[in-house]
């Protein structure tokens, strides 16, 4: 069994998943979202998932989450282990206990995922509520020791402020400040920068990276920016329609790309060196459809490096360095081509 | 007055929104006028007996006689004292709208978000109303009307019931939506889930239209109850109605036309300041507009 993490699985994983496999069944075809999707989150750690639209990263967290709709949705297989505990297997009532408790979640639009009729106040108290048996007042007084923990300028008068009078940055550090009332041992941000512009991002990441080590929960980092998980992750995971092709310490897989989708990325990056009349590259093609099953490398067809072999066979996962794994039979050969790249130069 | 002053007066809790919503209506002089004039509607329906004289009573030798001192607006051919039927009428015509407001809007909400919110159960609501909304409104009030006894209770009733789908309707279509605002999502990952995901973040976002459709509501039930009252069902014709004085009036409205134009007035106007009161608080209640219309 090809299965990545179990190899190199960490000691005491906070979450550790597992050949998690999922389909969206509709009417006539059924749809391969997740494909053995293995990887585990350490304790204290920011771990990111990386690929484009469609690429299975929300998918994962709403599975982790129990938020996919039941009708639809099916686990072929595979765990998700809370600490230890299946949340697969888990009963929405329980699961209900363990969202908001321990495990937080934060989303990609600011704007539109807060209640616009409650106070963000009465929001934030809302999670503490719900999870704790505490008075109105101490739940208050809580909700704003976390705007003051997620930096909220003059705090008190924030508390009965209604969601449409902040502005997007202040609105995701109230989500983040809702998700992270109960300290929960897990964050999930799904692109929680995708809608902010380039300073309130960077002061978001900031925010996420620093209250990690305050309050030492462990981070799971979904974005399509690669510049992003550069800055603040500590390892990543490349997905692509569904699987995870490529996965190791951060500054490992910018260094040392090892399979032809990462390097498609990273090539797609404008480098340092950059004029403005160079072209950026693209990766040619399109992804593919997953309502049929992909037998070989499910990047092979838009893969520069590709040869028959790509498209025969599942390639293995092979482990390059520690904790540094590839799907790709041609890792030395795209390792090769990649290191005159800016990116790769400036982090090797 | 800048918009950050706006804003912090919007604050402060639950109370801060109500207050707000209640602000913004009183900036707007239309809003203001409606509603003094629904105030003196309420005020003429609670007072009826300070303000006129007994509508029942009849005197032949005085009828169709013209504006008196005992009489205002002159008397019926049944020599009735006109103002005071009119006045009295407002009774009726308000408790049958606000209870049929009310009534329509506790069912028509919970049916509307259990059909929104369950797929099997919903199915089967919305053929339901389906096949009560094929039925003419005012028929369904008849039939209920004509098949009850007599009495203002089976008035509210009968004009109720058909009612009832146009809320559900709208409150399943307003959940359907609102479910998928990523804000509900939000809730469910914070450990919201049940009735108090439903009562927390569902219902408070379906308010504004509801009370909209309410006052629309409300609206129609006067107007039905005054169609039925014309045509002579549901109360008995002492009691006195805008309708049934309309009614009364129509053989002589060639002579008096202004037995009929008095209630029918009074209905108009009525009807219109209940209308313009739901639009503008449809706009009061949205916490987004409320910033906007105050700059």
């Amino acid at each position: 069994m090809n299965d990545m993490t179990s190899r190199t699985a960490l000691a005491d994983p906070v979450l550790d998943v597992r050949n998690l496999s999922l389909e969206f069944a509709d009417r006539d075809k059924v749809t391969c979202a997740l494909d053995a999707v293995s990887f585990s989150v350490g304790e204290g750690e920011i771990v990111s998932l990386v690929g484009e639209s469609g690429c299975g990263k929300s998918v994962t967290a709403m599975t982790i989450m129990g938020l996919l709709p039941k009708h639809g949705a099916r686990v072929t297989s595979g765990s998700a282990l809370l600490r230890g505990r299946d949340l697969l297997q888990t009963s929405e009532r329980e699961m209900r206990r363990i969202r908001g408790d321990r495990i937080g979640m934060i989303f990609q639009d600011p704007m539109t995922s807060l209640n616009p009729v409650h106070t963000v106040g009465m929001q934030i108290s809302e999670t503490i509520r719900k999870h704790r048996r505490v008075s109105r007042g101490a739940a208050e007084k809580r909700a704003l020791e976390m705007l003051d923990l997620v930096r909220i300028p003059d705090a008190a008068s924030r508390l009965g402020a209604y969601p449409h009078e902040l502005s997007g940055g202040m609105r995701q550090r109230v989500m983040i400040a809702m998700a992270l009332a109960c300290d929960p041992e897990l964050l999930i941000a799904d692109e929680p920068t995708t809608a902010l512009d380039v300073t309130v991002q960077a002061q978001v990441l900031d925010l996420i990276a620093d209250l990690r080590r305050d309050i030492g929960m462990s981070v799971i980092l979904i974005t399509h920016d690669l510049g992003v998980v550069a800055g603040v992750a500590d390892r990543m995971m490349v997905m692509y329609a569904g699987r995870i092709v490529e996965q190791g310490p951060t500054e490992k897989l910018f260094a040392d790309p090892a399979h032809g989708y990462t390097a498609g990325l990273m090539r797609s990056l404008p480098g340092v060196n950059a004029r403005m009349r160079d072209e950026l590259r693209e990766i040619p093609g399109s992804v593919p459809r997953l309502d049929r099953k992909i037998e070989g490398c499910v990047f092979a067809p838009r893969c520069e490096f590709s040869s028959e072999t790509c498209l025969a066979s599942l390639p293995q996962a092979q482990e390059r360095a520690q904790g540094h794994w590839t799907r790709c039979i041609h890792a030395d050969a795209v390792c090769e081509a990649m290191s005159d790249n800016d990116i790769v130069r400036a982090w090797a | 007055m800048s918009v950050y002053d706006q804003v912090s007066a919007t604050r402060g809790g639950h109370g801060g929104r109500i207050s707000a919503a209640a602000g913004y209506l009183a900036a707007n002089p239309a809003t203001t006028i409606c509603f003094g004039v629904l105030l003196l509607f309420v005020l003429m329906a609670v007072f009826a007996p300070l303000i006129a004289g007994d509508p029942v009573k009849i005197d032949p030798a005085e009828r169709l006689t013209g504006p008196s001192a005992s009489a205002y607006w002159g008397r019926d051919h049944l020599g009735r004292d006109v103002f005071a039927r009119a006045v009295y009428g407002s009774r009726m015509s308000l408790l049958v709208g606000f209870s049929v407001a009310a009534i329509a809007t506790v069912f028509g909400v919970a049916i509307g978000i259990y059909a929104g919110m369950s797929r099997v159960g919903g199915a089967i609501a919305m053929r339901l109303v389906d096949a009560m909304m094929a039925i003419p409104a005012i028929l369904l009030a008849i039939a209920f009307a004509a098949l009850m006894d007599a009495g203002i209770l089976t008035v509210i009733i009968a004009i109720s019931i058909p009612e009832i789908p146009r809320m559900v309707r709208l409150v399943r279509s307003v959940v359907l939506g609102v479910r998928q605002q990523p804000y509900v999502a939000a809730a469910i990952s914070i450990g919201t889930g049940g009735l108090p995901l439903v009562w927390r973040h569902i219902l408070p976002n379906t308010l504004g239209p509801v009370l909209v459709q309410a006052t629309y509501a409300c609206a129609s039930a006067i107007i039905t109850s005054a169609v039925l009252s014309f045509l002579g069902v549901g109360t008995s014709p002492e009691v006195p109605s805008w309708g049934g004085m309309m009614a009364d009036a129509r053989s002589f409205f060639r002579i008096h036309p202004e037995l009929m134009v008095y209630p029918g007035v009074l209905l108009s106007l009525l009807v219109l300041v209940v209308n313009v009161l739901g639009d503008r608080l449809s706009d009061a209640l949205d916490p987004r507009k409320m910033v906007r219309g105050s700059v």
